[in-house]
């Protein structure tokens, strides 16, 4: 059966948990969709400007340093850290600002933790010409100064959120306040499979760009499917992209949360992990909650998998076991941010740096010749700030 | 008949709506929330709407973030504002709504909650985040015990849309008078009575209007058309305003008796 259903669930996960004044806009969204989805212009403006702007498609890399260096497997990196913006988050806001233009929407809205899918979704106003709002909480404003001021540079006005804990899911409350009450003219770009149906397909279907020329790619270069696939999970859309056009062949998934400290203390955000079932922000999911249903904050060194909620359908999937999930703590992150620096010269956001430090530790129960493929989903400039300042608190110069 | 039911049908014949505050339970504790359910109902409430408080409340506006932030901080859970609720029925029978986000009802369990709420004495349910699309387990359950589910109806709803929600609710109809969250606004907005008639013409359900009313003259306006007026943040903000001071309770009263005074109408 194709998921979701009608009303946007993934089994139990997923569906439409908005205040009515949305749920009329939702199934405009949908409605339209549906239409440009299979609309020949609307596909072929987006293909146009994934390729001619976004710099589609991204290499798929074999990191041979690495792999030997890991001993045991073939190691690929899928560079989405080459996209414009230096993230996959491109990939979704071309989609989804080319369709708010189609749906005659005057302004978009949208939420950034890193700062990453800010920066996309003001590239993305700018370069098509509509009104844009960034919501950021002020946390993330203060761990992320260079992308605030990209955002403001790109002409996007940036708001600052200081309700909450002040970090991603503080600014999507914010944003969707704002979409309630603009909601004729506003379109809402969310950043990840997550939210009310239709989102986790509409970010799905976008980043799924990643997993097509993957599959492409590793045909041409290995001649076979890979044997892994491996990407860090936030809200799940750079893992999700990878993923879903490989579902139904013999291929083994692992999405990488963020352990933060560790699962047993309370600063993680390895929702999959350690969470439970609830609704928040529109939608069924695992979530970070206590037993009173009140949300918990997550934490991670990585500010774009700091949220404690996760895409509906990575909810399923881990139910279904189609993919396992496990996590990586800050610590491990940063030891495999250096090392793909030192060792292939590609400084990985810290939230890709997850995914790579899961292959650092499964390497070595690999057999030879196995095939893993990374999701190197961004580039680690904007974290490079956050980092020295880490390092040089623990008195360990990169050097 | 319902609570909710027999006090409709009496404030029909009296040709007045029913006048609904909306006070965050636990906000700024429990104990000042029993009395001023007292006090609200002695200065001219007809049912209070009780909020239970959510830690991402996406549909609530400063106001009512900041009281349920307040009220999550000294420790209001579901199972103190339900023991709330069971003692305030040994001292009174005005009709009592809990508004709530789905996520702390769907934890508590949806049989169990309908079931701990009938008991204590809850008469309905609105859920700021469930529409009737998602919320048929929800209704299964409290239907089951006799518990009231309100829906709401916006100003974006469509006509479609307007009659599954009307077709839903049980209890009241909530018609929220703005595109936009909750909050104090300074004037109603352009064609809230209109929109009020509309759908009312659909439905003999008492059709109940809320957000962003916050005066008395916005109070006397509406008089006309709805069966019942909810005010929340304007009065969530003078508790605000009065807490560590012994005049929380009469300046909520005060502002309850001031609002009461203009809700009189000649009913058309």
């Amino acid at each position: 059966m194709r998921l979701p259903d009608k009303k946007g669930h993934f089994g139990l996960f997923g569906g439409k948990f908005v205040p009515e004044t949305l749920m009329p806009a939702l199934d405009e969204l949908t409605e339209a969709y549906a239409s440009y989805k299979e609309d020949a212009s609307f596909k072929k403006e987006l293909t146009y400007y994934l390729k001619e702007y976004a710099g589609r498609p991204t290499p798929l890399y074999f990191a041979e340093r690495l792999s030997l260096l890991l001993g045991n497997a073939k190691i690929y990196l899928k560079r989405e850290d080459l996209c414009h913006t230096g993230a996959h988050k491109i990939n979704n806001t071309l989609g989804q600002v080319l369709l708010a233009k189609r749906m005659q929407k005057k302004r978009v809205i949208a939420e950034t933790g890193a700062g990453q899918h800010g920066v996309a979704t003001a590239t993305t106003a700018a370069l098509l010409g509509i009104d844009c709002s960034i919501y950021m909480g002020e946390k993330d404003i203060a761990r992320q100064e260079v992308n605030v001021f990209r955002m403001k540079l790109l002409g996007a006005e940036v708001i600052p959120v200081s309700s909450g804990s002040k970090t991603l899911k503080d600014a999507i409350n914010e944003t969707i306040r704002d979409w309630v009450t603009n909601v004729r003219h506003t379109y809402y770009v969310i950043g990840s499979v997550v939210g009310p149906h239709p989102y986790p397909v509409i970010v799905r279907d976008f980043q799924s760009v990643i997993g097509r020329e993957t599959r492409r790619q590793i045909l041409r270069k290995e001649g076979c499917l890979p044997d892994y696939l491996v990407a860090c999970v936030g809200g799940g859309s750079n893992a999700l992209g990878l993923f879903y056009p490989f579902l139904n062949d013999e291929v083994k998934m692992i999405g990488v949360e963020a352990a933060g400290s560790g699962v047993a203390t309370n600063h993680h955000s390895a929702t999959l992990s350690t969470g439970t079932t609830g609704v928040l922000q529109g939608t069924m999911s695992y979530l970070l909650q206590n037993s009173d249903g009140q949300i918990k904050e997550a934490h991670s060194i990585a500010p774009g998998l700091d949220y404690p909620g996760v895409g509906p359908e990575h909810s399923y999937l881990k139910e279904s076991g189609r993919v396992q999930y496990v996590n990586a703590t800050d610590k491990e992150a940063l030891k495999a941010f250096k090392l793909l620096s030192e060792k292939e010269g590609i400084i990985p956001a810290l939230e890709s740096a997850h995914a790579v430090a899961q292959v650092c530790k499964m390497t070595s129960s690999l057999k030879n010749e196995e095939i893993v493929i990374i999701n190197l989903s961004g580039r680690g400039d904007k974290d490079v700030d956050a980092v020295s300042r880490i390092l040089r608190m623990k008195n360990e110069p990169p050097e | 008949m319902s609570r909710l039911n027999s006090l409709f049908a009496r404030s029909r014949v009296a040709g007045r709506p029913a006048l609904i505050p909306f006070i965050t339970a636990g906000d700024p504790d429990i104990k000042t929330t029993r009395r001023l359910v007292l006090e609200l109902e002695k200065r001219g409430a007809d049912i209070i709407e009780l909020g239970v408080p959510f830690s991402d409340p996406l549909a609530d506006g400063p106001t009512i973030q900041a009281s349920s932030k307040r009220a999550l901080d000294n420790g209001t859970r579901m199972k103190v504002i339900l023991q709330l609720v069971k003692n305030l029925r040994g001292e009174t029978q005005i009709p009592l709504v809990l508004m709530s986000y789905y996520n702390p009802i769907y934890q508590y369990g949806l049989e169990k909650f309908s079931k701990d709420a009938v008991g204590a004495g809850v008469d309905g349910v609105i859920i700021s985040d469930l529409p009737p699309e998602e919320a048929v387990d929800w209704k299964k359950a409290a239907a089951g015990f006799g518990l009231d589910t309100i829906f709401l109806a916006a100003p974006t709803s469509t006509e479609e849309r307007i009659g599954t929600i009307i077709a839903s609710s049980s209890g009241f109809i909530y018609y929220v008078s703005v595109t936009g969250i909750t909050g104090a606004r300074t004037a109603l907005p352009s064609g809230v009575l209109s929109s009020l008639k509309r759908i009312k013409q659909k439905t003999k359900k008492p059709v109940v209007v809320g957000f962003g009313i916050s005066t008395p003259e916005q109070v006397r306006r509406l008089s006309q058309w709805a069966d019942g007026i909810i005010v929340g943040s304007a009065l969530v903000r003078i508790i605000e305003k009065n807490i560590g001071k012994p005049t929380l309770i009469s300046a909520a009263g005060d502002f309850m008796a001031s609002l009461s005074s203009k809700a009189v109408g000649c009913r058309l």
